[in-house]
């Protein structure tokens, strides 16, 4: 029986829709078998690599998973740590062993080190299968936040964000002169000069706006030296990427995804 | 005579125009409005979220709630009651059940996903409406679904079946009255998720009717993928359907 894939490699897909028919195919994320088609069942974008179709996901909500880099919020002080929001249908804990380096009494008044409605960027250490969350504060990179601005992203675009090995957000940050720090549960945190950190925050919108668009790089650095009068070095992996569509292009998606995986871009403090 | 020509002048199996856009409340995760003829529903998407009240929770998979509200001024004329009514709980009801076997809700235990059908216009089919506008904003907001539910009345009047009702043909009392059967169904599978009726019916006439509404549910199902599509940037166009 002869197998046909229906879709072009980045389609947008929506769920329901058909990508093939035919059992040569195998389905992967974002993707399932209904008799002999392969189904998406998530809105994404759609990639075939060899004999397997999969999708990256364009919309959702963040979920906690390990290792990640996040930024949160204290919304409760409890006698064993704090209770923490991180835009995610689930909340977190910090353990006080693991919410600051100093040595902690017993007795002592929790909101000496975060009080509630502080910001802070964490380490979500563990996850169980029903989602309880723990975070630390603790380590390289991981601090409380103070002054600067908070935006929210879509968290699928995150890697996006961040780019390869982080060339898109210091992109940013060499253009602007902003502090960027950005958590993989779609929160942005940026300080810097008002008008700069305008500029920041439209880019950074505009990489959410048209990350499934090829060529995003250059629009980006376009729009950075517009906006800024600065002329921006071109670093070598950025002005690659886009030169080449297609194939190449989906290993940059492979790229970020694993990226994702490794944590996110952290501003060194 | 009977009812041989439809009251706005549309084929017998013919849908009302129709106009879907995603992504139309900037606040929620995803959102839609399905606008069939008269009748315009909103759908907005909150969530996988933390529910409240906590008892609800389901500790082995996330809840679907969706909730059907026609606001006051939606109607022929007379005022609508605000707040939830015994009709709009039943609604609600329904088109929570009409997608709880499309959801997989599974990766998100003790979470909730919201879902608020709004109709600021209604001219009958305002359920099905509002299943197709929640379809749409459930797909914008990335929730996992084997498919896109559509959903579209279909009915006999006198003698005569038809596709899409309006109000004036679901009050019709000439010859043998009107009979109006909402439904909803996954298109890939051709299951109905939704079968309610109103009135007296043939088992033939029913077996008709139905096989139109799979019919016009087919088509409506590619309005509501190409309101997606458009979002991004008409990006994956031809629909492979």
């Amino acid at each position: 029986m002869s197998s046909k894939i229906l879709i072009n490699e980045r389609d947008v897909v929506v769920p329901g829709q058909v990508l093939a028919e035919g059992m040569d195919y195998l389905p992967s994320h974002g993707t399932y078998r209904l008799n002999d088609k392969i189904l998406a069942n998530k809105l994404g974008v759609a990639f075939i690599d060899g004999k397997v179709i999969k999708t990256i996901p364009l919309a959702g909500n963040y979920l906690p998973k390990r290792n990640d880099v996040v930024i949160g919020k204290v919304i409760d002080v409890l006698s064993m740590g704090w209770r923490v929001e991180l835009n995610s249908p689930y909340g977190g804990l910090i353990p006080i062993r693991d919410g600051t380096f100093e040595f902690v009494p017993k007795g002592a008044d929790l909101t000496r080190y975060f009080d509630i409605g502080d910001y802070f960027v964490g380490k979500i250490t563990n996850v169980t299968s029903q989602f309880l969350v723990d975070v630390s504060v603790k380590g390289q990179g991981l601090y409380k936040l103070r002054d600067g601005r908070l935006i929210k992203v879509n968290t699928n675009k995150v890697p996006r964000i961040i780019g390869k090995k982080g060339s898109m957000v210091s992109m940013i940050k060499q253009a602007t002169d902003v502090k960027i720090t950005v958590g993989q549960n779609g929160l942005v945190w940026l300080n810097g000069e008002p008008a700069m950190e305008n500029i920041a925050v439209e880019a950074i919108q505009k990489i959410e706006n048209e990350s499934h668009i090829s060529g995003l790089t250059d629009r980006v650095k376009e729009f950075l030296e517009q906006a800024t009068g600065k002329k921006i070095e071109a670093k070598q992996e950025s002005s690659e990427e886009d030169e080449e569509e297609g194939s190449h292009d989906s290993q940059e998606y492979d790229d970020h995804s694993d990226q994702g995986e490794d944590g996110a871009y952290e501003e060194e403090q | 005579m009977g009812y041989d020509k439809r009251y706005d002048g549309r084929e017998f199996d013919e849908v009302r125009p129709i106009t879907a856009k995603a992504g139309v409340v900037k606040n929620a995760d995803g959102s839609a409005y399905f606008r069939i003829g008269g009748t315009w529903a909103y759908a907005a998407v909150y969530g996988p979220r933390e529910m409240f009240p906590r008892f609800q929770q389901n500790p082995k998979k996330g809840v679907l709630r969706v909730n059907y509200n026609m606001m006051p001024f939606s109607g022929q004329g007379d005022r609508v009651r605000p707040g939830p009514n015994r009709r709009a709980k039943e609604l609600s009801m329904v088109s929570t059940k009409a997608f709880q076997d499309v959801v997989d809700l599974s990766k998100f235990p003790n979470a909730a996903v919201d879902v608020f059908i709004e109709l600021p216009e209604t001219d009958a089919g305002s359920r099905c409406a509002g299943i197709c506008a929640a379809s749409i904003a459930l797909a914008d907001a990335g929730i996992v679904m084997k498919d896109m539910v559509a959903a579209v009345a279909v009915g006999r009047v006198d003698d005569q079946i038809v596709v899409d009702l309006s109000y004036l043909e679901e009050a019709t009392e000439d010859g043998r009255g009107a009979v109006d059967i909402a439904t909803a169904m996954i298109p890939s599978t051709g299951e109905f998720t939704l079968l309610q009726m109103d009135g007296v019916i043939t088992k033939d006439e029913l077996k008709e009717a139905l096989s139109k509404a799979k019919d016009a549910c087919a088509k409506i199902a590619q309005v509501q993928r190409q309101a997606l599509h458009d979002k991004y940037g008409n990006q994956g166009g031809d629909d492979n359907e």
